[in-house]
């Protein structure tokens, strides 16, 4: 384990985050986003996890717990919320989705 | 007792309270009128025991002061809700409690079927408390909280039967008016208790008045402080300029014409000059506008009266005049005949309004005495006490009004002049006229209202008893108040009552010109022949020869005209001062200050904000990726910032 760098856990880390956040900020599939949020998400947890372990620190794998269970909360009302989209507007395609505005 | 005069206070009160909120639950007029009246009825036992506990005291302790709480404590400025008890507030809290108690007992027959009947009763209940405020408050803001209470009493009393026409006009019309000229003066009252706070670091009369006597202040200071107060008497006293509210506020009803703008409010401002003695004492030159403004009021309201044709109406000017009388006494230094002319007034103007509500009741609510006539047959017992009053106030020696008016003429002559007499007897010699023409075209001559319509009838004895304790106190109440001239070494027991309470005021006062006794006797023989005179003129038409007045009237047209129409002062102040200031406020301050600059600030900053924000809306375009990439710019711009700056 120690024989692999740091930096490649965070190259690693930091290109899941890049292409996370393009696809949510280029795909316009509701679904897709929300799968980009979790790229993001689990790239995070996997920056804390390369600290902890180089640094010796237990707290890094602790926070990645806490990262996880809010991300499984937030799965499942992202989900519910795009099934109440769905059911309202039959898309979840998000450029239609634009009521919200002056 | 003293220590316990908050009572007189506190019972008014809860009577009001009560009759206040659960009057309209009480259907039962009796239930309402006993509360009404029995509060006010213990308060002045409570006040008589106060009386004369007072007087068994030796004369150096007979001031006492009753605390009940700190009210106000803010930078220095101290304010002790308290009671001052001495010679003068006992001497009034009597006549308030006392013709206040007669008057809520008349009220209970007066008002009977009122759909208002509990309202009424709180509302006098509320004036008592108010009135009590006023002549027993220790300091200049208890009296204020007094005076400006009755003030709202007199205008809720006054506006009593809100839905009813009244002359040119409505009912709450009047109310206002008497509010509004009422709010003038105690402009002027404000002014004056800043300047006395500013000049004397106190409002405590105690305080003020010991400092006013011994300190170095200024003759302009004390002037300018007395003419405020002056102002503040003359709106809540009805004098001249102020005086235009008092025959509109008849618009009430007549009980409460006698309780609060003949007996008692009126008088409060009598009250607050002769309370603030001293500080008149020290301007001399508001001392002779006191005296003159109360002369001519008494003039120019008594020649009003000998024209007027509603029984209200010359009442009122009636006691415009009397009011007039009792600041031509202040002002000549007289201040205990000012306070004891307070009192047999109080007596024969309440009597006298009672009894004009006793007529008017019989006759159905006419209050022309033109259509009134030959009434004495039908109402006995309230012509015997009218006709007591009526005597009392033309000043007939032995009644009431004889005592208090003669000493008052003399004191004018003695330290204001001849003219000042002379002026003052012919108005009392108009004021024997017109009662007597009153009490003549009332109860004597041809009936002239129609049988068909009209069946005059006694009132109810709730009614005429209230009328023959007054009649009583109006041939009585004088002998307490003999002049020197004939109770010999006794002096007059009035006058002693009251003399230390004014003791600072007249030792500053210029010492009064001696005159001899005969002098005194000669005078009182003109001023009572004049009168008798006046009478005998005012009988004589008046019954047997009505043409005379007729001729009269036509004589003088224009004179008449202008009497009629009361000086046109209504008429001058409505265009030299309620139009411009309407006019102003219409012009000016609503079409150009609030419509344009205002409105204009307002909208024009509003239209500036929505042009604005019209051109960078545009940003909220609902997308919500959009937004992310602005968020994501935002962070990676103060991320770069962050490592920039390291």
């Amino acid at each position: 384990m120690s024989s692999i760098p740091i930096e490649y856990f965070l190259i690693l880390s930091a290109f899941m985050f890049v292409v996370g956040i393009t696809g949510v900020l280029i795909r316009r599939n509701a679904i897709v986003v929300f799968m980009c949020i979790e790229l993001m998400l689990n790239s995070a947890n996997l920056t804390l996890v390369t600290f902890s372990s180089y640094l010796g620190n237990p707290i890094g794998q602790i926070f990645v717990f806490f990262v996880m269970t809010v991300a499984a909360a937030e799965a499942a009302v992202g989900l519910a919320i795009i099934i109440a989209v769905f059911r309202n507007k039959l898309t979840v395609n998000i450029d239609e989705i634009n009521i919200f505005k002056w | 007792m003293i220590n316990y005069i908050y009572l007189t206070v506190l019972l008014p009160l809860i009577g009001f309270v009560i009759n206040g909120l659960f009057g309209s639950k009480i259907k039962n007029e009796k239930v309402i009128g006993i509360i009404g009246s029995s509060t006010v009825g213990i308060a002045f036992l409570v006040t008589l025991f106060a009386f004369f506990e007072t007087l068994n005291l030796p004369v150096e302790n007979r001031s006492n002061t009753v605390e009940l709480f700190t009210w106000l404590n803010v930078a220095g400025l101290n304010i002790k809700f308290a009671y001052l008890v001495d010679q003068l507030s006992l001497t009034m809290s009597l006549i308030v409690t006392g013709v206040g108690f007669l008057i809520h007992v008349y009220s209970i027959g007066y008002m009977h079927g009122d759909k208002g009947f509990w309202r009424f009763f709180a509302y006098l209940n509320l004036f008592i408390f108010a009135m009590m405020n006023l002549v027993l408050g220790d300091n200049f803001v208890v009296l204020f909280l007094g005076w400006e209470g009755v003030g709202l009493c007199s205008y809720l009393l006054i506006g009593f039967w809100y839905d009813r026409k009244f002359e040119k006009g409505t009912v709450p019309q009047a109310a206002k008016k008497a509010f509004v000229v009422n709010r003038i003066g105690d402009f002027g009252f404000l002014l004056g208790m800043f300047l006395i706070y500013y000049t004397f670091d106190s409002l405590n009369f105690n305080e003020v008045f010991h400092k006013a006597a011994s300190f170095p202040v200024s003759e302009a200071t004390f002037g300018l402080i007395a003419i405020f107060l002056f102002i503040g008497a003359t709106g809540k006293s009805a004098q001249i300029p102020l005086f235009v509210w008092l025959p509109d506020a008849m618009a009430g009803p007549t009980p409460v014409s006698a309780l609060i703008h003949a007996a008692t409010m009126v008088t409060a401002g009598v009250y607050m000059v002769s309370r603030a003695a001293i500080i008149f004492a020290s301007a001399p030159t508001v001392m002779m506008i006191v005296a003159v403004i109360g002369l001519l009021t008494a003039l120019m309201a008594a020649t009003i009266g000998l024209v007027q044709n509603d029984i209200k109406k010359v009442l009122a000017y009636s006691t415009v005049s009397q009011l007039g009388y009792m600041f031509l006494a202040a002002g000549v230094g007289a201040f205990s005949a000012s306070i004891f002319h307070v009192m047999t007034h109080a007596f024969f103007k309440a009597l006298l309004f009672l009894g004009a509500g006793s007529v008017i009741h019989g006759m159905h609510e006419e209050q022309n005495i033109q259509r009134y006539g030959g009434l004495k047959k039908y109402m006995p017992k309230t012509y015997v006490t009218f006709f007591i009053a009526t005597l009392a106030i033309a000043g007939i020696p032995g009644l009431s009004g004889f005592f208090s008016k003669d000493e008052i003429l003399w004191y004018s002559y003695a330290n204001g002049g001849f003219l000042f007499w002379f002026i003052g007897v012919i108005t009392a010699m108009m004021t024997a006229f017109y009662m007597f023409r009153l009490l003549s075209l009332t109860f004597y001559g041809k009936e002239r209202f129609d049988h068909h319509h009209v069946h005059p009838h006694e009132s109810p004895s709730v009614m005429t008893v209230p009328l023959m304790i007054l009649a009583f106190f109006s041939v009585v109440g004088g002998y307490i108040g003999i002049p020197e001239v004939f109770s010999g070494e006794h002096g007059n027991l009035f006058h002693n009552w009251l003399e230390p309470v004014y003791a600072p005021a007249i030792a500053r006062l210029n010492s009064f010109g001696s005159h001899s006794n005969l002098e005194e006797i000669l005078l009182m023989i003109i001023s009572v022949a004049l009168a008798l005179t006046s009478i005998y003129f005012a009988i004589k038409i008046y019954t047997q020869k009505p043409e005379i007045a007729e001729k009269i009237s036509t004589r003088f047209k224009r004179l008449y005209t202008i009497l009629l129409n009361k000086y046109y002062v209504d008429e001058i102040y409505e265009a030299a001062v309620v139009q411009p200031i309407q006019k102003g406020s219409e012009k000016i301050l609503w079409k150009f200050t609030d419509n344009m600059i205002i409105d204009g600030a307002v909208n024009g900053i509003a239209k500036i904000v929505d042009a604005s924000s019209g051109l960078i809306r545009k940003i909220q375009n609902g997308i919500a990726q959009f937004y992310a990439i602005i968020m994501l710019l935002g962070i990676a711009l103060v991320l770069l910032w962050i490592i920039l700056s390291i």
